[in-house]
Order: C-alpha cells, then sequence, then structure tokens
C-alpha cells in the first residue's frame, strides 16, 4: 500500500532503497535531489531545519553522481545520496556558522575530513543544518538564527544540539544527515525526532574539520530512519585520519554485513542507574517493552551496574566548559567572524566587546563555568576532580563490558519538550542528557532508535556498545526494526499533538 | 663622628641568577602543521595555513623531528626523561596567538633536572637545568601609524607555530659573567646538536634572566626582578651587571625591590621597569585534548643518543689529546662547532709536516689571520669564501717553501676576499717562492756587481751590509724568495770576493 506513495514521494525512501534504484537506473540522482529540494521547500518554513540549502551546488553535484552512475564504476551506497551536514562541520566554500552570529559570514578555505569523504563517495550536499550555538544546547533553542520545530509537534524542540540533523531526516528533508555528539547532541535529539542517531566511539571519525566545543567529547556521527542507513553512512566517513592526532588507528570492518538480524546469545546490560524516579513513565514503558522485545529475539538480559553514572553529569558540566572556554578563544574579531574591534578604544575592550556581543548567552554561560574551573585555586577542586569522575566512568563502562555485548537504556528522560519551557531553567535542561552523557566520557560507541511513543511523541531507546563496537549496537537495532514498525512511522508536521502511532499517516 | 651604621659594601651581597632561554628548532616544517619553518625574510603570512592560522575546525600534529630535538638537547643536558610526556594548553588572548592560547606544556615536559658546566676562573661550576620542555612560537606584530597620527598593529603570523624549546636554569648563577658563560655554553651545545641556528640577534635564541641579590650569608632569595630585551651575550652580562648594582643601590639606601619585569636598554645601558607583578597572570593550564599524552621508550631513547653527535665538552679533550694542541687553543676551536669543523676538515687536507705542527700550523691561521678577517668583515665562518681546502692548499705550499710566510698572509687576504683556491693564484701568477739556488745564484752575482760600498762595507766588517743585500735580491725576485735561503747564497759570494 506504502508503493505507490512512496515512488511519488522519493524522500521517503531509505538510503539503501534509494542506492538501489539509482544503481537500477529507476531515478537519477537529479531527480532524487530535487525532489528532497522540493521536500525541503515545502515544509523547512514549518521546521526549520535548514540553516543554508545549497540547492545549485546539490544539483551540480548531483549531474556527477549520475555521470558516475552511468559509468557504473566506482560507485559506494551514498553515490548519488542527497544527505544533510549539520553546521558545525567546516565545508569548504560554504558558509559555516556553526549556528552562531560570531561565524554569520565566515566560509570556509578548506573542507574537513568528513565533507571531503562524503564528497568522494559520490554523496550530494543539500544545506547546512540548525543547530544550538557551537553545539551548546539540547534543543536547538541556542541557534542564533532561530529554533527548529520538532515535525512531530512544531510547537515542542526537536533536542540539540543536531536537533537541525535530526528534524531535517525526521521530516524527509534528507535522506541521511550528520552530526556531533559531545554529551548527546546526536542521540537525544534522534530519541525526541524518532529517528536513528549514531554517536561513533572517540576516535572512529575525524574531528578535523569539526568545529570544536569539547575536544575530548566531540564526535560526528550519523542521523538516518534506520539502522542500515546509519552503516551505509558509518562505512564512509570512518577511518584513520593523519589530521587529527585522536582518531585511531583501528581497521574499520564491513557494518552491513553485521546486520544478520541475529542477536541470540548476545548480552543485553541493564543498568540500574539508567531507570530512575524522573524518568517519564511513558519513556520507562516503551524502554520496558524493548527490553522484552529484545528477548524475544533471544538476547540475554544481564543486570548491570554503572555505580558513577550520578557523577557524570556535574562531571561533564565541568570538563566540556573547561574545554569550550580555550577552544573558543580563537574567537578574537582579529582574524575572521564576528568583530567590532572599530568602535573600541583598544586591544582589552575591542575583545571583551566583539565577545560580548558575538556569543550568545548560553555559549557565554560556558565559557564562563570553563574559565572558573579551571582558574589557579580552583582546579583541583573542579577540573582535575571531574577528570577523575571521567576514569571511573570509563572503568564502569570496561566492567560493564565484561558481564554484557551491549547495554540498553532511556536515550532521554522525557519525549520532547515545547519550545521556550527550559530557556530559563539551564539545569533543567542539562538533565536531558542525564542519560548520554556517561557514554562520552566514556568514550565509547551508543545510538538512538525509534522506541515507540508516549502521547504521540516519539521514545528512543538508547543501545551502547565497548569501544569500535558499532557493528555490535547496528545489529542489534537492525534486529529490533526487524520485529518493529515505530522507525517507519512518520510524523504529520502539524502543530497540533499528532495521533498516536497511526500507520495511515504514512500515506497522508 | 663617624658612621657606625654604614650600610653594608657591595661585596656584603650575593647575586641569584636563573636563566629561561628559549631556541626555535630547526625542523623543517612547523610545530603542529606542515608550513615551512624557515621563513627568513619572507612577506609577512606567507608560511601559513589554516591550522597555524587557528582556523575554526583545524587540529594539531606534533612534529615528530622537534620532540627528538628536544630529547636530543634534554639528553645532552643530563636531564632526566620520562616515559610519559604531554602538552598543555595555556590560555591568554593576544592578537600574536591566534588560537588564544599556546599549546605548551606544564607539569610533565620532555626534560627535567640537568645540568650543564662552565669554566668559571679556570675551575668547572655545574648550573642545573631545572626542565626544558617544547612549545610553539607565537607570531608578530608590527606596529604603525596612519596618515593621521593613529597607531595600529599588524599581524604576522609567519613566526606562530614554530618549534620552540625553552630551558629554563636552576638560580644557581652567582655573577652575571656567569651568567653569560651559562648563555654561552648552553648556545655551543644546542649549535653542535644543530638543533638551533643559535642567533641571538635574529631572536632565534633568547633570553630572559630573573635576577635578586641578597645578604651574604641569608638563606632568604631576595625579591627578584625579570630581565627581558637581552639581545647578545654582552647585553646579558651588562644587562645583570646594571640590575644587580641597581638592586644592592637600593637595599643600601634602605629601599625594597619591587617584583617586576623589566626591559634592558642597549643605547643607554640601564634596565627599565616594563610592568610590575600586581596583575599576575593565571594562564589556567589543563592537558591539551587534541593530542594525547607522548610515550618515550627507552629504546627511542637510544636511538635519539644514537645519532647525538659529539659534543663540545668532549671536541675539545680530543682535540687536546688527538692534535696536542693548547687548552686554550682547543678552547677556542671547539666553542662553536662550525670553527671546530673548519679546523678539522682543513687538518685533514693538509699533506705535509707530521700530524702535531700540521695541527698548529692549521690552528694558528684559524684563531689567528682567518679570525681577524671574519671579525673586520663581521662574517661567519660557514660563509667564509675561504673554505679548508683553500687554507689547507696554503699551508701546503707553505710547508713546501714553495711560498713565504709573507706570501702566505696575502695570499690568504685574497682567497678570502675573492673566494679563489690559493693554489690557483700561485699557480696562474707564478708567484712561486724562488727556490732555485742556481737562479738565485745568479740575481746574487748580479746583485753584488752592482752594490760595490755594500761589498766594500761587508768587507771591512760590517754585518748590516748583508741584510741591505738581502733586500736587493728580494726586490729583484719580487718577494719570492725567502730571506734564509738568500743569505747563504750572499754570504759565500762574498766570502769567496774577498778570498
Ligand atoms: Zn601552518
Amino acid at each position: 500500500m506504502a508503493t505507490a506513495a512512496k515512488t511519488n514521494e522519493p524522500w521517503r525512501w531509505t538510503i539503501a532503497e534509494a542506492g538501489e534504484k539509482l544503481r537500477a537506473k529507476a531515478i537519477s540522482s537529479v531527480e532524487l535531489t530535487q525532489a528532497h529540494l522540493d521536500r525541503i521547500a515545502a515544509v523547512d518554513a514549518d521546521v526549520h531545519a535548514y540553516l543554508l540549502v545549497t540547492g545549485e551546488t546539490a544539483l551540480a553535484q548531483a549531474r556527477e553522481a549520475d555521470a558516475r552512475l552511468a559509468k557504473g564504476d566506482d560507485l559506494t551506497p551514498l553515490t548519488g545520496i542527497p544527505l544533510g551536514i549539520k553546521d558545525v562541520i567546516i565545508t569548504q566554500g560554504v558558509t559555516t556558522t556553526a549556528g552562531s552570529r560570531f561565524l554569520e559570514h565566515f566560509v570556509p578555505p578548506y573542507s574537513g575530513t568528513v565533507a571531503q569523504r562524503l564528497r568522494t563517495a559520490g554523496a550530494v550536499t543539500l544545506g547546512k543544518l540548525n543547530m544550538d550555538e557551537f553545539a551548546m544546547g539540547s534543543s536547538t533553542e541556542n541557534s542564533a538564527y532561530g529554533p527548529t520545530h520538532n515535525p512531530w509537534d512544531l510547537t515542542r524542540v526537536p533536542g540539540g544540539s543536531s536537533g537541525g540533523s535530526a528534524a531535517a531526516v525526521a521530516a524527509g528533508e534528507a535522506m541521511g544527515t550528520l552530526g556531533s555528539d559531545t554529551g548527546g547532541s546526536i542521540r537525544q535529539p534522534a530519541a525526541l525526532t524518532n529517528t536513528v542517531g549514531l554517536k561513533t566511539t572517540y576516535g572512529r571519525v575525524s574531528r578535523f574539520g569539526l568545529i570544536a566545543f569539547a575536544s575530548s567529547l566531540d564526535q560526528i556521527g550519523p542521523f538516518t530512519r534506520d539502522a542500515r542507513d546509519a552503516a551505509l553512512l558509518l562505512q564512509q566517513i570512518a577511518g584513520h585520519d593523519p589530521r587529527d592526532a585522536t582518531s585511531a588507528n583501528v581497521p574499520v570492518p564491513d557494518y552491513t554485513a553485521q546486520l544478520t538480524g541475529d542477536i541470540r546469545g548476545l548480552r543485553m546490560g541493564i543498568p540500574k542507574e539508567y531507570f530512575v524516579e524522573g524518568t517519564e513513565p511513558g519513556v520507562t514503558a516503551a524502554v520496558q517493552a524493548a527490553i522484552e522485545t529484545l528477548k524475544g529475539l533471544g538476547a540475554v538480559p544481564v543486570e548491570i551496574s554503572l555505580p558513577n553514572t550520578r557523577f557524570g553529569l556535574p562531571a561533564y558540566y565541568i570538563i566540556a566548559p573547561a574545554e569550550a572556554s580555550a577552544n573558543l578563544s580563537r574567537y578574537d574579531g582579529v582574524k575572521y567572524g564576528f568583530s567590532v574591534r572599530n568602535e573600541a578604544t583598544d586591544l582589552i575592550d575591542s575583545l571583551m566587546r566583539t565577545r560580548g556581543a558575538g556569543f550568545g548567552p548560553e555559549v557565554r554561560r560556558r565559557i564562563m563555568l570553563g574559565t572558573y574551573a579551571l582558574s589557579s585555586g580552583y582546579y583541583d577542586a573542579y577540573y582535575k576532580r571531574a577528570e577523575q569522575v571521567r576514569t571511573l566512568i570509563r572503568r564502569d563502562f570496561d566492567a560493564a563490558f565484561t558481564q554484557c555485548d551491549f547495554i540498553i537504556s532511556p536515550t532521554s528522560p522525557t519525549v520532547a519538550f515545547p519550545i521556550g519551557d527550559r530557556v530559563d531553567d539551564p539545569y533543567a535542561m542539562y538533565l536531558a542528557d542525564l542519560f548520554t552523557i556517561p557514554a562520552n566520557l566514556g568514550g565509547i560507541c551508543g545510538l538512538s532508535m525509534p522506541g515507540g511513543f508516549s502521547a504521540g511523541l516519539p521514545v528512543g531507546v538508547q543501545i551502547l556498545g565497548n569501544h569500535f563496537a558499532e557493528g555490535t549496537i547496528l545489529r542489534v537495532a537492525d534486529a529490533f526494526e526487524r520485529v518493529t514498525d515505530y522507525h517507519t512511522q512518520w510524523p504529520t508536521l502539524a502543530t497540533a499533538k499528532p495521533k498516536a502511532k497511526k500507520a495511515a499517516s504514512k500515506e497522508k | 663622628m663617624t658612621a657606625t651604621t654604614h650600610a653594608p659594601a657591595e661585596t656584603d651581597y650575593e647575586i641569584v641568577i636563573g636563566l629561561e632561554v628559549h631556541t626555535q628548532l630547526l625542523t623543517h616544517s612547523k610545530m603542529f602543521c606542515p608550513c615551512a619553518a624557515d621563513y627568513a625574510d619572507d612577506a609577512p603570512n606567507s608560511h601559513v595555513c589554516m591550522i597555524c592560522m587557528g582556523m575554526p575546525g583545524v587540529l594539531p600534529v606534533v612534529n615528530q623531528q622537534a620532540v627528538e630535538y628536544t630529547l636530543m638537547t634534554g639528553l645532552a643536558l643530563h636531564c632526566s626523561i620520562p616515559e610519559l610526556s604531554k602538552f598543555d594548553r595555556k590560555n591568554y588572548f593576544y592578537p600574536d596567538l591566534p588560537k588564544g592560547y599556546q599549546i605548551s606544556q606544564f607539569d610533565l615536559p620532555f626534560c627535567q633536572d640537568g645540568y650543564l658546566e662552565v669554566e668559571v676562573e679556570g675551575a668547572l661550576k655545574r648550573i642545573g637545568v631545572t626542565r626544558a620542555h617544547l612549545e610553539e612560537d607565537t607570531g608578530r606584530l608590527l606596529h604603525r601609524t596612519d596618515a593621521y597620527g593613529t597607531g595600529f598593529s599588524l599581524v604576522d603570523l609567519n613566526r606562530a607555530g614554530i618549534p620552540l624549546l625553552e630551558i629554563v636554569s636552576e638560580p644557581d648563577m652567582r655573577t652575571a659573567e656567569e651568567a653569560r658563560l651559562y648563555m654561552q655554553k648552553l648556545r655551543s651545545i644546542l649549535v653542535y646538536l644543530g638543533v638551533s641556528s643559535g642567533r641571538m640577534e635574529e631572536g632565534s635564541l633568547r633570553c630572559d634572566a630573573n635576577i635578586s641579590v641578597r645578604p651574604r650569608g641569608q638563606k632568604k632569595l631576595g625579591t627578584k626582578t625579570e630581565i627581558k630585551n637581552m639581545n647578545s651575550f654582552r647585553a646579558v652580562q651588562r644587562a645583570l651587571e646594571f640590575e644587580a648594582a641597581r638592586q644592592i643601590e637600593v637595599l643600601r639606601a634602605g629601599g625594597r625591590i619591587i617584583q617586576e619585569t623589566r626591559g634592558w636598554v642597549e643605547a643607554k645601558g640601564i634596565t627599565v621597569s616594563q610592568r610590575t607583578k600586581e596583575e599576575a597572570n593565571d594562564y589556567r593550564y589543563f592537558p591539551e585534548p587534541d593530542l594525547p599524552p607522548v610515550h618515550i621508550t627507552r629504546a627511542w631513547i637510544e636511538e635519539i643518543r644514537a645519532k647525538m653527535p659529539e659534543l663540545p665538552d668532549a671536541r675539545r679533550e680530543r682535540f687536546i689529546s688527538d692534535y696536542g694542541l693548547s687548552p686554550y687553543d682547543a678552547a677556542v676551536l671547539t666553542d662553536d662547532r662550525a670553527w671546530a669543523d673548519f679546523f678539522e676538515t682543513t687538518v685533514a687536507s693538509v699533506t705535509t709536516g707530521d700530524p702535531t705542527t700540521r695541527a698548529k700550523s692549521v690552528a694558528n691561521w684559524v684563531t689567528g689571520d682567518l679570525a681577524r678577517l671574519l671579525n673586520a668583515h663581521g662574517q661567519e665562518i660557514v660563509t667564509s669564501k675561504l673554505t679548508p681546502a683553500g687554507l689547507a692548499g696554503l699551508v701546503n705550499a707553505l710547508d713546501a717553501g714553495t711560498i713565504s710566510g709573507k706570501q702566505a698572509k696575502e695570499l690568504l687576504e685574497r682567497a678570502f676576499a675573492t673566494g679563489e683556491q690559493p693554489a690557483d693564484i700561485i699557480a696562474r701568477e707564478g708567484i712561486a717562492q724562488v727556490s732555485d739556488v742556481g737562479a738565485l745564484e745568479t740575481v746574487a752575482r748580479d746583485i753584488i756587481a752592482a752594490n760595490p760600498k755594500a761589498v766594500e762595507d761587508y768587507h771591512k766588517g760590517k754585518g748590516a751590509a748583508v741584510q741591505f743585500l738581502i733586500g736587493q735580491v728580494m726586490r729583484q725576485t719580487k718577494g719570492s724568495a725567502k730571506p734564509d735561503i738568500i743569505q747563504p747564497i750572499l754570504v759565500r759570494l762574498l766570502d769567496a770576493l774577498k778570498g
């Protein structure tokens, strides 16, 4: 029944489906790209996922891809596939703002490694996606260019900081997108938008060309509509990069080959510290149901403990702002970007006025937090202790992964919350990342997959894996998707609360 | 009445000096990016890339050669090298610092607890090296004034990201002279290792000093000042002599020293206050998250040790034992690696005489005439037009008696000025010394015949007449005949006439 609609609406296809059709010449990349540009034109005024749509460039890239497809050699599963990129990833010649007023007119003179790899693979880039300024936030409300709206309820946030990347995939405005995850910035918006979001193991994907928020935590990863597409995207962007000293020289496995559908005997760690009061009942219920489904597929439940989980959030809000306070020092109005130096009386005045006016309030808050935490006399009490917590959390995960093969938990304690609800309460906003932060501190991989709905809003289930075990967690998600249909649901893009999982919504 | 409360004499104070030396490392590329490190006099901002300009999204990659040079220096300074080292961020804002932080090292430097030895009044003195760590240099600001008289600054980032090694001494120096000797010795070692050009005047080698004074016998250190802007060895000594005297004078007058940074003003020969320490900088050091810690294996250290060249102290000893040079000559020749190399290459090409005479002769030429010429023309031995092969040819010709000592000196000057090989000049201009006794005898007979008065004087017993005749023969042969060869010929001919 969905077939007719899907043929008319190629933006509903998965990357895997579109790839087959491209290679079978059932559609051209130009047609596929145009379908997405049309979709963006139709819905992005409501969603505001994109900061910049590069339509002409995209069509030119699509024509190149079509030529490559016509020759039939040097093809990748991404050749001709239209994708979107979070605006924190550097793209040569294409304005890259990181959601900040500071970089409003910044046109990078180089491309980052990941952007280069997508081009080499023959992917088409539709444009740059909205985000919280410098990736600091959990709602995309901190963008200097206005919030992104959740396609499942336009009055609600899509999560953040990669809210644009999540919403674009959820609304059919890209077949897949790239985001970045420092404390949950891929997984939490994926959970809130019914998409798959994968935070890769630290070192798996090059950070060269990723505008830094917190260097020891930042990782790039994909948003897609299912686990298979995530595997296809990851395959092209993963691997060692000599330009990133923290990128790991670990072989990249064939990820789709691991999507066997068979998870019998895999040990499923259920951490008691992640099933606590404060999580919405609808979220808990969906995750419990997912646990039952996975058990039914042969996964073996194991009670585990990650005792230092509760220290994760405070440690993160020391380490990440500390690193950010240095990473953002380069924005001084001297070399590029926003500057009011011509109105300033001297150097200090120029710096203070430029940085005071160029950054939004959340970025300024975190620079102050970080600067304070690193200050003489406070370093031992804050930064050093936070680093000790990081070590403890790593040990928690090391111990846990001797007992289990993956860990299951809620991604976010809540479903999408209304725009404006938490902007005046940073602490409530920070709690959105309670379950996602430990994976960043531990450097391990994790994903969020569609796990059902609570009052019509998507619930994400988080699957965490050991270092470089992306293949394992993708296999779990893929197996789950084979027996559920949550990931195939589409939002209505209405401002009213949508009806809970209506299959009819597919055909609207 | 005579004062019983005399202020202490100048000698009643002890001077305490520690030095912080920075040297750029002679690597091919910059510390964290692929830009060529040799920017010399190139146009501003022509040796830059998105990494050393601090563009958004860039990452540093450690220059392995810079790390090896650092470890090599640490070994030469008898430092202990930890198994694990790391980089840290030093945070401060300045337009010459593109990232707003400098990648440096804080609590785990590559080298710690070493020393070097200097000779003070004939005795060896050991000066402790607290640490040596690797960091990146900053860019440079050029201050200008526009047509309306308003000042502004231009930023040149060619220097930004050049590997910089900081070597910090213990406060072990007690005189300004010791500080200069330490600095000279350190430069000598760095240049021997090939890790530094050692050029203070160009700023590739820089020195800051911490200096304080205290009454002799007092344990507690006095309040120190930091002296900057000393661009030569001489400046180091003069600045510290001045500053020590200034501090003693303040204390003797009952004043107290203010902890501050003072700049050396070469032209006036004084230090002046630049900035007081009231607003002490908090650099908020923390580990550089973009760079994993560096593991230093014993095998790597041994590999580096095996690559190390002979150091100045060892070479001086060898010059004394192998070449039979005096300790003074050996010290003068080995202080600068280029001089020692020049000497050894020359000696190896000299074919005449026994090894000791050869070495002594070459040493005399190098430390004498050549040094004088280099000094007079403000040149360096490495760029000298007189090459070791040229000097060896000169020494060979002199030892063979082909040319006279006077001719040798002239040839040396000509070779120095033009770059021609002395041996080529000798061959082309036929200025080989007349050592053919038969040819000389003919000349001598002519001279005797032309100077009957002198002959008569000689026969009357006036010895000076011979000197006159020798001079005449030399004039006739245009100086190509040696007096000690002419003299016996003349005497023989004159005595024969008398008989
Ligand atoms: Zn560079």
